[in-house]
């Protein structure tokens, strides 16, 4: 009985453990690619390693510019994008559970039938909608309608709606007006969703591919994805081991996010996924 | 709710009523600045791409003529319509599959196995961070192309993945399950660690044996997740575009092209707005479609417990 349970184990762990390496494999095989000279990256038969290991690639990569600022837009744009989303959202989404107007039922009804609009259907009509503001190759262009998530609304609805009143009437009756209760105990006991919701909408932010490719023709505005996408349309001729160099450039900041703060990011995935139900 | 600071003292009528009024008004300053910018760039641009759907009008928001349903009519009889539309639905279906299935067998993998979770969970779940311009470079530029690439090489063949047809599908299947398979084995591992243990225990007290226990225990819980985790990937799989625009442009011979692209083509390389308002519109009655199904299964689901 214990060796057939330990035989099965055994056999758990292999099947994971090839699993785990094949889906590994393309990240190991950009990295050692990037570090190889130029001249070997495409050598037959095929070797992990080249003749010397080098971080030209890098070197000339970092040193054209491009991918750091890049980098920067996306980071601005998602920190504003993420800010704006959860603060914007957190106060409708009280404003909902907590208090009292004509047409609130009407206005969430209009919000939550939102959720069913994916924002790749709204690709002509909201370009032809940035030419007409003049935003076109800008950041806000990027930003603002990244902003208009009614999931997210939908998902601290339905936090808020749970979150006993108690403690806010206690303040109430302190004299504390609704914005104060809001800020300084609504909001602070909130931190886990709010974190969960916050990491969700950085990265689908910071990933995000199609609406800022529309929008950012100008490199001085261009998100990470976006830029990159102009390599894979030949900026870099076929240059290897600078266009795997720009990979693993590209992709590292959020895998050593992931690293950090595995437990949160998980938490934050799964419970939006999860909760949007 | 009725703890609104009123001093009950001092209340003569018309001191009641203001109170009460600026409780009200708070409410929708509340929601003012999510709802402006939700009507703004989500509401009109739907109703606007209803609107230009009927109409003739250009990128440059020229010759904006009302047509009809002359765009509808285009779509419907033009071919290239219905290869993109097909093509979408046969990657959903193709990319559906597998990633549901992987996705719960990761899990019960990783469930299982109680050591280092934190390496599994980033082999498995970390390309889902990746940018869809970085995985498509990464397969485009090193793993897919013939001779030098990483699966020609290891295998020792000479096969052209995306510039065959026949096989450019199945490529693409293939990059969007290795990238994308994370999240729903995130969402089964959450659910497998809500699963009690208790009911394992006196399941083995009994003497179940592990597949009996996977089979009347497991599995059977999982069901409301299950349901889930196929609805989110239907509906994210129908939206594809990024992977396939970015690695075989739609081709070769149309065999990858999604409706997206289709739409994206119509609008931004020929500049007919109002083209692609009305094929974006086409797709959205799909998802719409999807969506309604999965409200109608939930409510179902969560009526008898």
């Amino acid at each position: 009985m214990t060796k057939r349970f330990g035989w099965g184990r055994l056999v758990l762990l292999a099947l994971t453990l090839v699993l785990a390496a094949a889906w590994l494999a393309p990240v190991a095989w950009a990295v050692a690619t990037s570090l190889k000279p130029e001249t070997e990256t495409t050598k037959l038969p095929l070797e992990w390693i080249g003749s010397r290991v080098t971080l030209d690639a890098y070197r000339l990569v970092l040193g054209t510019g491009g991918i750091v600022k890049w980098a920067v837009n996306s980071l601005v744009t998602a920190a504003v994008v993420t800010v704006m989303t959860v603060l914007f959202s957190a106060m409708a989404a009280y404003g909902f559970a907590r208090t009292g107007f004509r047409g609130r039922r009407a206005l969430l009804a209009v919000i939550l039938a939102g959720i069913m609009v994916p924002p790749q259907v709204l690709i002509a009509p909201l370009f032809a909608e940035m030419v007409s503001l003049g935003l076109v190759d800008t950041w806000w262009a990027i930003i603002l309608p990244q902003v208009a998530a009614p999931l997210i609304v939908y998902i601290l609805y339905k936090f808020f709606a749970d979150v006993p009143p108690e403690l806010e009437q206690a303040a109430f009756v302190d004299g504390a007006g609704r914005w104060r209760v809001f800020f300084t105990i609504v909001l602070p006991l909130s931190r886990p969703v709010l974190a969960a919701v916050s990491i969700f909408t950085f990265i689908t932010t910071w990933n995000n591919f199609l609406w800022p490719f529309l929008v950012s023709t100008d490199p001085d505005t261009m998100t990470l994805p976006v830029g990159l996408a102009n390599v894979v349309q030949g900026t870099f001729g076929l240059r290897y081991a600078q266009i795997m160099a720009s990979v693993v450039l590209a992709g590292l900041p959020l895998l050593v996010v992931f690293v950090l703060f595995q437990r949160q990011i998980i938490r934050g995935v799964a419970h939006t996924g999860l909760a949007g139900q | 709710m009725t703890a609104v600071a009123v001093p009950a003292t001092a209340a003569t009528p018309a001191e009641q009523a203001r109170p009460r009024r600026r409780w009200t008004q708070h409410g929708m300053l509340f929601i003012a600045p999510f709802f402006a910018i939700y009507l703004a760039f989500l509401v009109w641009p739907l109703l606007q791409g209803l609107r230009m759907s009927l109409s003739s009008v250009n990128i440059a928001g020229t010759n904006d003529r009302f047509v009809g349903l002359a765009n509808y009519a285009e779509a419907f009889g033009d071919p290239r319509m219905w290869r993109a539309l097909w093509n979408t639905v046969v990657f959903t279906v193709l990319s559906t599959v597998p990633l549901v299935l992987l996705g719960l067998g990761l899990a019960l993998l990783v469930h299982n196995l109680r050591f280092v979770q934190w390496l599994w969970r980033l082999s498995f779940f970390g390309p889902f961070l990746l940018p869809s311009a970085v995985v498509s470079l990464l397969w485009l530029q090193m793993i897919y192309p013939p001779e030098y690439g990483l699966i020609n090489g290891a295998l020792g063949t000479d096969v052209l993945w995306l510039g065959d047809p026949s096989t450019a599908m199945w490529s693409m299947v293939l990059t969007t399950v290795w990238w994308t398979v994370g999240f729903n084995f995130l969402l089964y591992l959450a659910a497998l660690q809500s699963i009690p243990a208790h009911l394992y225990e006196a399941a083995a007290i009994d003497g179940a044996s592990a597949w009996h226990r996977l089979r009347s225990i497991t599995l059977p819980l999982l069901g409301r997740t299950t349901a889930l985790v196929v609805v989110l990937q239907l509906l994210a799989s129908l939206k594809v575009f990024d992977q396939i625009y970015l690695m075989t442009g739609g081709g070769p011979e149309d065999s990858t092209r999604p409706i997206i692209e289709y739409a994206y083509d119509a609008g931004f390389t020929g500049y007919r707005i109002g083209y692609a308002s009305a094929v974006s519109y086409i797709l959205f009655a799909l998802i719409v479609v999807v969506s309604l199904a999965q409200l109608r299964l939930f409510r179902k689901s969560e009526e008898p417990s």
